[in-house]
């Protein structure tokens, strides 16, 4: 069976936002592994493991993704595929053109016969590359999944995925297909020492955008402007008993902010 | 004149307040509406809900219910909408940010060959122009995009934008034929249930717990005081981590991202991705036993105190207050 995973590299999540004229400033920022996109790699390593094949993690973005795709590396994936893109042109692309880039990489590298990806980036939280890849390789996808059960044959899944309320789908689902993976689907591991070090000598192929066919200009969208939210004034801050606490939080609702 | 197609979502039989928000907001800019429904749902109440659609302004209510459409199939939905889109001449198309708008939209983008902006907190048409605002980094910082040509997929935050005065139209309701083929089929819904609090990205009232509330059975006091106020109950990451509650109650950066207009914070100390997952809320209270917490900074009101002792007496007075009228 072979497994291709779409990892993206985003800003850590206690990442304060200092913004430039093109968006958030990325010199100086710690980047990590897409959260989301952990459970992708540990679902692709459990079924390589499972049903004999490879795992093969693909990225898209300028030389630093190279960090978030060792760490997938390390792991337990197999080889890499790289689709390189300039830091400036990354500010330029939207989730269209990410995904199209993306399934044409797949396209020419493949064919998958499962394809992984984390729900949704923390970076944009678009929760969309992954329904735009299946749609460019016409092939059927499960998103938000909790739980996948891989028919022994490896070629179909059930899948569970969360809708809102708590509620459930289970989605049956063909290969190949896309599923992308929600916190639950499984435990990510932590990369061993030993793993790490062979990562360094795993493959990844690179290709460049141009050589799929498409360039930063083909995205349907442009993001101009941005701006931090504004400051809160500060608050009341109320003390007493709890039933004086109570009583000053239930009038400050009712008669002065009227929520209540 | 730009036209627009609003995909609207039922909620026992009735259309959600969230489509409706997407309605006004296009129709308030002189674009011309028209919202498609799906479901079972839809025909069984289908002059409620050409009421409701037409109230804000929707011209037609196009009605696809026959077929495979008893529960969300993403494939039989995007080529329906697809097919829809195209034979109206439609340039938008538009929907609240549900969980079920967010996994169709981006597969309608393509569809359309369309860019898309999801979950945006304010839109703009000018003309052939439309720039949407969207925040980032789980609303750390905002995004102002704009599309380079029609036609534009969006869908639009819930409770952030207003629904507009019932006109008293109805519009007009037109049967429509579901399309395309299932590549994957939906066969089972499970939980939820019309009984259950609201759905914490939608809810107008959040009362969260952090680790504070030390166990599981202790949310009980917690969501003792949700129903009173018709409150959704939700937790942070800490809570979440430690296995007091599910990650589905889970506000902030790698949980739900929550907009409600009154949001009660129990002994959660306000970690920035907490804060990510909350701070547009338009009414922030806070109780917490540590005046230097972080979330107090984010505080309208904020209350020191223990949360065992304080909720509970919040309780009291949030039914004193509702029974009085």
């Amino acid at each position: 069976m072979k497994i291709a995973v779409l990892v993206k590299q985003t800003p850590d999540t206690e990442t304060k936002a200092n913004l430039g004229a093109q968006g958030l400033e990325t010199a100086g920022l710690k980047f990590i592994l897409n959260p989301y996109d952990e459970f992708a790699v540990e679902e692709a390593i459990q079924l390589r493991d499972k049903l004999k094949g490879e795992a093969v993690v693909v990225s898209l973005g300028p030389d630093r993704v190279i960090d978030a795709m060792r760490t997938a590396l390390a792991m337990g994936c197999d080889s890499g595929i790289h689709v390189k893109v300039s830091e400036d042109d990354l500010k330029k692309l939207d989730s269209f053109t990410v995904a199209k880039a993306l399934a044409a990489a797949l396209k020419q590298k493949g064919p998958f016969d499962l394809i992984l990806a984390g729900k949704q980036a923390i970076d944009d939280d678009a929760l969309a590359v992954p329904q735009m890849v299946a749609e460019f390789l016409e092939i059927p996808r499960a998103t938000v999944v909790t739980k996948l059960e891989v028919a022994v044959d490896g070629k179909s899944a059930k899948a569970r995925r969360a809708i809102e309320g708590g509620a459930e789908e289970v989605i049956e689902i063909s290969f190949p297909g896309i599923i992308a993976a929600h916190k639950g689907i499984n435990t990510p591991r932590y990369a061993s020492l030993p793993g790490i070090m062979k990562a360094k000598q795993k493959k990844v192929d690179v290709l460049e955008l141009s050589a799929l066919g498409l360039s930063a200009n083909d995205a349907k969208v442009t993001y101009e402007k941005f701006e931090l939210p504004p400051e809160k004034a500060p608050g009341k801050i109320f003390k007493g008993t709890p039933q004086e606490l109570a009583q000053q939080i239930v009038n400050s609702l009712r008669n002065e902010a009227k929520v209540i | 004149m730009a036209k627009a197609l609003v995909l609207v979502e039922l909620k026992n039989g009735n259309a959600k307040k969230s489509s409706l928000e997407s309605i006004h907001a296009l129709v308030s800019q002189g674009v011309e509406v028209d919202a498609i429904a799906f479901g079972p749902e839809a025909s069984a109440n289908k002059d409620a809900v050409a009421k409701a659609v037409g109230g804000q302004g929707a011209k037609k209510l196009l009605k696809a219910d026959s077929g495979d459409v008893k529960f969300y199939q993403p494939d039989i939905y995007a080529a329906t909408i697809a097919d829809a889109f195209k034979a109206g001449g439609y340039q938008i198309l538009a929907g609240s940010a549900s969980s079920l708008v967010k996994d169709l939209f981006p597969t309608l983008a393509v569809r359309l060959d369309a860019g898309l902006a999801p979950d945006c907190i304010a839109i703009k048409i000018e003309g052939a122009a439309l720039s949407a605002k969207r925040p980032m980094l789980a609303g750390k910082y905002f995004a102002t995009l704009k599309f380079k040509a029609f036609p534009a997929v969006v869908s639009l935050r819930p409770n952030v934008m207003p629904i507009g005065a019932d006109s008293g139209q109805s519009a007009q309701i037109v049967e429509t034929a579901p399309s395309g083929a299932a590549r994957a089929r939906t066969i089972e819904v499970s939980g939820g249930g019309s009984n259950a609090r609201p759905d914490l990205s939608e809810a107008e009232r959040i009362i969260s717990a952090g680790r504070a509330i030390k166990e599981a059975a202790n949310f009980k006091i917690i969501e003792e005081c949700a129903d009173v106020i018709g409150a959704a109950v939700g937790a942070s990451r800490a809570a979440v981590d430690a296995g007091m509650a599910p990650h589905a109650m889970q506000v902030g950066q790698t949980g739900k991202t929550v907009n409600p207009n009154l949001y009660i914070a129990c002994g959660i100390s306000g970690a920035i991705q907490h804060l990510a997952g909350m701070k547009t809320s338009k009414v922030i209270v806070a109780i917490n036993t540590d005046p230097e917490a972080p979330i107090f900074q984010k505080a309208d009101y904020g209350a020191v105190g223990d949360l065992f002792a304080v909720v509970p007496e919040l309780t009291k007075e949030f039914k004193k207050l509702l029974s009085a009228g």
